[in-house]
């Protein structure tokens, strides 16, 4: 057990997978980095540096740099999970994602399905998402409801060095296309991660706390800032449970209608744009299932319904904040008091 | 330090605590306090715990009120006879305070955490221990018990080392050790901690080991008698044949938080011991590779068919190493009736408001159980 990142616990799980399993590669743009140029091996590793130090320990073989061509090589990774590897493609912005949608929609997404089982592809797609890089409109969304919405893709959103390396375990273990989210002001986090392999399950949502009055629902980088909101509030005399919810394919519906059930009063933290997204998905889940336990209506802290803006200070308000879901949590308090009252 | 003056400080209880929240004081200031009187609750991220006063007389000062969080070996109260000056507590708080500043200092600079567990490669196998203390006294080796850890011993490790190195170690398929086994069964275990000594050139120790680590130590005993000068057998297994199958079989199932709970509440006479941090540790060890399929082989071998496969009972009758027993009143995993399986040869104690881990909730009275043994 030592301290290491993020980044360092994605390399670290991607290391050990391809220690145990000779079929596991990696492919991406720049992802060994000094192809061609004399002097220079494992320059890059991948635009933020994420799968550096493989190449020299697994060969140019198994860690490919690829051109720039996103269908091209999310194409020839899907294919070749298709016929028995366990390739892991790393598409450096989810932005990007949108010229090979065919690869992933209607191939990956759909053997499994329409081949009645006989078929697995076991690819991963490594991605970065999330604003607060001053990257701009085309490299900050988050799009994580978009691969969400089709059946057959598992869409996974580690929240710490811990869940980011036993979730791609368990992401490369997995025989199903598996959608990797890593949220790009996360890589420096640090936190203790154990220095031998693990699987953290899909499906099952992480309770980071637990409390009485109110529920935060939340993901991704969002559950850190959850966290902060908790622990100050429990100070304040709110008690909160935050639940990470770690895959939102497939999503543990039942801890999330317990929460409810439990709490009465939810807030839903997204960092995506609020329209056919995660947050409403999970307040209709809870609604419907969870309506007669509500003591207030469920409280969305989203980013608004506009592209992520380049201008820091308007970048800056289109996140959410801990002071933005301090407020809500604050307001489903005091809603619930006004009817007891 | 002043012997007149004497510092109740905050421990440290465990790798990884820094700080502890004062959450109840059980002495006023004035009052006369013997060594191991109940001094202070304290919270930590793993455990809440009674903390009892290091040394007697009166308890001149205290400097920490319920609700603070302070670092460890921060100062909680002064104790001192009656008749030194409140001049003179006040120039020691001043003193210690001033010094632990910079104590404090040179922690952060050399991001110093305590003694860090090391390990050694015995066979191929990864071995994780920790060492602490030093002493003209003969070192004392711990070992945990089953899905358990060298962290089991967090109240007990610093206390016994003040007076002599103490080795706490995790077995093989263990902590951080190897998640790998040679053989599943007590004998193979008891040979990798046998072979651990030798590596650590301990030719003599003393052993004290909790439940699975207890027939270990005592098979270790039963091989080597010359080189064990004491043992101590914890909430033993290998004294009789009840096991808490529901346990094993539960603390194996387990893969979620809310499931393990009543599991690992089953080990303590108090349940409200078992809070997040425990039940994650244990969770974060359950996960890694292999370590399901290896409990669950283990516990196929040292518990077939429901009962415990060994009985160490009458060859222990016959070893001439000197020898305790120590159970909680209330042990759920194996019924202290056990305890008087050895009540011939043994020393016996039963330790009521105790279950199974009653060497961390009965810390102070387990440990001067295992110095009264462990003279030498």
């Amino acid at each position: 057990m030592s301290k290491k990142t993020y980044r360092q616990a994605i390399n670290e799980a991607l290391a050990q997978e391809m220690r145990r399993d000779p079929t596991v590669i990696f492919m991406g743009e720049d992802n060994v980095g000094g192809m061609g140029a004399p002097g220079e091996d494992d320059a890059w590793g991948g635009v933020l540096g994420v799968t550096k130090g493989l190449m020299p320990e697994f060969g140019r073989e198994r860690c490919l740099d690829t051109p720039i061509s996103e269908s091209a090589f999310i194409g020839a990774a899907v294919g070749a999970a298709a016929t028995g590897l366990r390739p892991v493609a790393e598409l450096m912005f989810v932005d990007f994602m949108g010229v090979c949608f065919d690869q992933i929609f209607n191939q990956a997404a759909k053997f499994r399905y329409m081949f009645g089982g006989k078929a697995v592809t076991p690819v991963v797609i490594r991605t970065m998402y999330g604003a607060g890089f001053r990257a701009a409109s085309q490299h900050s969304q988050c799009l994580y409801p978009l691969f969400t919405h089709i059946p057959g893709l598992k869409v996974v959103m580690p929240s710490s060095p811990y869940e980011a390396k036993g979730l791609l375990t368990q992401a490369i273990r997995d025989d199903d296309p598996v959608i990797f989210f890593e949220h790009k002001v996360l890589y420096d986090d640090e936190e203790e991660v154990p220095d031998d392999p693990y699987t953290l399950p899909f499906g099952e949502a992480n309770l980071t706390r637990e409390g009485d009055d109110v529920a935060i629902v939340t993901l991704g980088r969002m559950v850190k800032l959850s966290n902060e909101v908790a622990d100050k509030l429990e100070g304040d005399g709110i008690s909160c449970t935050v639940v990470d919810l770690r895959t939102t394919s497939p999503l543990d519906e039942d801890t999330i209608i317990e929460c409810a059930e439990e709490t009465g009063r939810v807030v839903v933290v997204d960092e995506a744009n609020p329209r056919c997204s995660m947050a409403t998905d999970i307040s209709a889940l809870i609604t419907q299932n969870a309506f007669g336990a509500l003591k207030s209506p469920i409280k969305m802290v989203t980013a608004p319904h506009t592209p992520p803006p380049f201008a820091p200070e308007l970048e800056d308000i289109y996140i959410p904040t801990p002071a933005k879901i301090e407020a809500a949590v604050r307001e489903v308090v005091a809603y619930s008091r006004e009817v007891v009252a | 330090m002043s012997e007149r003056i004497r510092a109740i400080m905050m421990p440290k209880w465990g790798l990884s605590m820094t700080e502890g929240l004062v959450t109840a004081w059980h002495l006023d200031e004035g009052s006369v306090v013997e060594k191991g009187a109940d001094a202070v609750d304290i919270e930590t991220e793993k455990i809440t715990n009674l903390f009892e006063s290091p040394a007697g007389g009166v308890l001149r000062r205290r400097l920490v009120e319920p609700g603070d969080t302070v670092p460890v070996g921060a100062l909680l109260g002064v104790l001192a006879d009656a008749e030194v000056s409140d001049e003179e507590i006040d120039a020691f708080v001043e003193r210690f305070n001033a010094e632990f500043a910079n104590t404090l200092a040179a922690r952060a600079e050399a991001a110093d955490a305590g003694p860090q567990p090391e390990t050694l490669e015995i066979g191929g196998h990864k071995m994780r221990y920790l060492q602490m203390g030093e002493g003209e006294l003969l070192p004392l080796v711990l070992i945990h018990g089953f899905g358990g850890d060298l962290n089991n011993w967090l109240f007990n490790q610093p206390v016994l080392a003040e007076r002599r190195p103490v080795v706490a170690l995790d077995l093989p398929g263990h902590g951080g050790s190897s998640k790998s086994m040679r053989a599943f069964d007590i004998d193979s275990l008891a040979r990798a901690v046998g072979e651990f000594l030798d590596a650590l050139d301990l030719p003599l120790t003393h052993l004290a080991g909790h439940s699975l680590g207890g027939a270990v130590s005592a098979r270790l005993a039963l091989t080597r008698a010359d080189r064990v000068r004491s043992l101590t057998l914890i909430a033993s297994v290998g004294l009789g044949a009840d096991i808490n199958m529901d346990f094993i079989r539960g603390f194996i199932g387990a893969k979620r938080r809310k499931d393990l709970k009543p599991v690992v509440e089953q080990l303590f006479a108090d349940p409200s011991l078992v809070n997040r941090e425990l039940l994650d540790d244990l969770l974060k060890f359950k996960r890694l590779d292999g370590v399901e399929a290896l409990l669950t082989r283990l516990a196929d071998t040292v518990f077939a068919d429901g009962a415990q496969a060994v009985t160490l009972r009458d060859d222990l009758l016959g070893l001439d190493v000197a020898t305790q027993v120590v159970w909680g009143a209330e042990d759920q995993m194996i019924p202290a009736a056990h305890a008087k399986a050895l009540s011939e040869t043994a020393k016996v104690h039963v330790l009521e408001g105790a279950g199974h881990m009653v060497h961390m909730e009965k810390a102070s009275e387990v440990n001067a159980m295992i110095e009264t043994l462990a003279i030498d």
